[in-house]
């Protein structure tokens, strides 16, 4: 029976989210096109996680040794290579995170087979396979096909399925298969994980936030968003490129590289919205974006949204707080 | 220590309006301001600032049309010695796979101890071609580097994870690294900079040059097909506060005070 895999991911026996949400989607189209689900495991010691990953597959292939305890691109497509050519899956998915982005093109291209990288959405109708993904930091959305072949890869946005448990266990068949490294991996050595330096500020216990993008254009300007944020209690964020410049400690990075944050309120000034930044505060309860363009991604991510130039409104708005609150300015 | 450095010449598209194109399968370029990736900004500080430290030579490459030269300018005034530039029509259409094989072609005939990438291009957005050009030449690699450190033999990479974490790995060179923004800080380039480099040559090259076929690249050539373009659909049901900026203001503070937050 042909087959669909889903390569498993984890980090220090932590089996991560994106296993589960590709699961889930993968699930679907098996149950479509007729598919084996097959979730696949590397590892040093994760026959324990096979467990797991059983109640969502109706196999799982386990490969253990020591050469693959921590994740190692190379170790890795060495294994994969192997059980590929083996299974011959039509479809393999993989996440498109810092481990599937080091990974995929690379076995894709060793295997020639044809590649699609961070999907939101993917369909297989008889042997064509149709992906959704984006361009332009999110402002456009792309339908594509893949080149036509036995086998695809895709490799799937975080965050883009959401996880369903199936109703009942599917109790997937445990398969122990050999890694086949015979020697070590010697062109990639992991070294060390270094944890992020303690912050000052956490901005994940704020109740209010007040995030702000390259759209503020110039440090000189943060101060007046300071004051602004003060007149509501609210704790200063920011997306990336402020970090990146410099302009704020990383402390206040709110995205997949920085902080998961759910305040009662988020107010985004200048800020695009790209996916990266919304998977850390689309959970938000009120969500408020200012920015000049009208199609900015961010709008579709908020209850509310002014479509104007910052400057223009918060000095205004906070003295409309001042007002309300019976104060000076 | 030989460095290439692929960049790519992209439109800037977070501030500008974009129109899908009559095809439906593009957007329109006329009227948009292109730039140099911004990914490919970094890696060219890094290439450069380890020229600085160890000597060698900064070669940078792109696929694209004729005006790519304005950012291989850029990377000529900051400090990059040679600029190549691949342009041939039937390179139109080409997906991440047939650029990393275009870039290849040229590649593989260059000295190098270090070839540099973006993790991504800011508009396909791919993160592919810098591993899928590793797997070609045959060198080990590693992405979304947030520092390289380089002793005999062997780059020391910090790369990003997810959430502020980072792994260490030591890579062979050899190597090629595809970095993540925040690496450095890139210097902004004099205009003095860019006269300079008005005179350094550009090395144009065309499709007889690569020894490809047509087949390798454009549509035939790539895995992916586009087959059309659309705005995203809304998560939420947005309401947008209409008026005069001062009218706005009052609107969202009165938003805030009936839910409680003043
Ligand atoms: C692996 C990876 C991880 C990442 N992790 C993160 C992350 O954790 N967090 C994160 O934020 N990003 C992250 N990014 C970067 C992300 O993709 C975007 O590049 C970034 O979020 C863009 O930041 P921005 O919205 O501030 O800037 P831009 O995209 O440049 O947007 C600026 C916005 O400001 C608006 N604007 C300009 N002037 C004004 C004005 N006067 N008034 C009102 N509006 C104005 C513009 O219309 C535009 O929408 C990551 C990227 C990668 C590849
Ligand atoms: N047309 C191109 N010319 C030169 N380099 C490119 C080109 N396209 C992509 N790259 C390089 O590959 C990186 C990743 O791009 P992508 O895989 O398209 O997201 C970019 O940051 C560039 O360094």
């Amino acid at each position: 029976m042909p087959e669909i895999f889903v390569l498993a991911e984890h980090r220090q026996g932590q089996i991560r989210d994106i296993t589960y949400e590709m699961l889930t989607k993968a699930r679907e189209i098996a149950e479509k096109a007729n598919l084996m689900l097959t979730a696949v495991i590397l590892g040093k010691e994760v026959k324990e996680k096979a467990k797991t990953l059983a109640e969502y597959a109706k196999k799982v292939l386990v490969v253990e040794d020591a050469k693959l305890e921590n994740f190692n691109s190379d170790a890795y497509q060495k294994v994969l290579v192997n059980l590929m050519k083996e299974y011959k899956p039509t479809l393999t998915l993989i996440g498109h995170t810092s481990y599937g982005i080091e990974l995929a093109p690379r076995l894709a291209a060793a295997l020639n087979m044809p590649l699609a990288t961070d999907c939101i959405d993917l369909a297989l109708e008889g042997d064509t396979l149709t992906v959704t993904r984006q361009m332009y930091g999110g402002k456009v959305n792309v339908n594509a096909t893949l080149r036509k072949a036995e086998s695809y890869m895709v490799t799937v946005r975080q965050a883009a399925f959401t996880t369903q448990k199936p109703v009942t266990p599917l109790n997937g068949e445990i398969i122990e298969k050999p890694s086949l490294l015979t020697e070590e991996i010697t062109t990639k050595r992991f070294i060390q994980y270094i944890l992020p330096p303690p912050g000052g500020v956490d901005i994940t216990a704020a109740e209010k936030l007040v995030g702000i993008g390259r759209g503020i254009k110039d440090q000189s300007n943060i101060p007046l968003i300071e004051d602004f944020a003060k007149t509501i209690g609210a704790v200063l964020a920011c997306s990336r490129p402020i970090v990146d410049k410099g302009w704020l400690p990383n402390d206040r990075q709110v995205g997949s590289s920085g902080k998961t944050v759910k305040p009662k309120l988020y107010i985004a000034l200048g800020i695009s919205g790209a996916f990266q930044h919304v998977l850390g505060m689309k959970n938000s309860d009120l969500i408020i974006a200012i920015n000049k363009d009208p199609n900015a991604p961010i709008f579709s991510f908020s209850d509310y949204g002014v479509v104007e130039d910052l400057f223009k409104i918060i000095p205004s708005l906070k003295n409309k707080i001042y007002e309300l609150k019976g104060q000076k300015a | 220590m030989d460095i290439v450095v692929c960049v790519k010449h992209v439109p800037e598209t977070a501030e500008a309006e974009l129109k899908i194109d009559a095809s439906g399968k593009g957007i329109e370029k006329s009227g948009l301001v292109f730039y140099i990736n911004e990914w490919d900004d970094y890696a060219l500080e890094e290439a450069v600032r380890i020229k600085e430290k160890f000597g060698g030579t900064v070669t940078a490459i792109t696929v694209g049309a004729e005006d790519s030269d304005s950012t291989l300018r850029k990377c000529l005034a900051r400090g990059a010695d040679k600029a190549i530039r691949l342009t041939d029509p039937k390179f139109a259409g080409s997906d991440g796979y047939a650029t990393a094989k275009i870039l290849y072609s040229v590649i593989k005939n260059l000295h190098y101890d270090l070839v540099l990438t973006g993790m991504q291009a800011g508009d396909d957005g791919y993160a592919m071609v810098g591993p899928i050009l590793a797997e070609m030449l045959g060198i080990p690699h590693t992405t979304m580097a947030k520092k390289i450190e380089l002793e005999a033999g062997v780059a020391k990479v910090n790369r990003e994870l997810e959430g502020g974490l980072e792994e260490q790995l030591e890579i062979k060179l050899p190597a090629l690294i595809s970095v993540q923004t925040g690496i450095n800080e890139p210097c902004y380039v004099s205009i003095m900079g860019i006269r300079k480099a008005m005179q350094k040559e550009i090395n144009v090259m065309t499709l007889a040059d690569t020894g490809l076929s047509e087949a390798d690249m454009g549509e035939t050539g790539s895995w992916l097909k586009i087959e059309k373009l659309y705005v995203p659909p809304a998560e939420k049901q947005t309401e947008f506060l209409k008026g005069t900026p001062d009218e706005v203001a009052a609107k969202v503070a009165e938003i805030l005070k009936a839910r409680g937050f003043i």
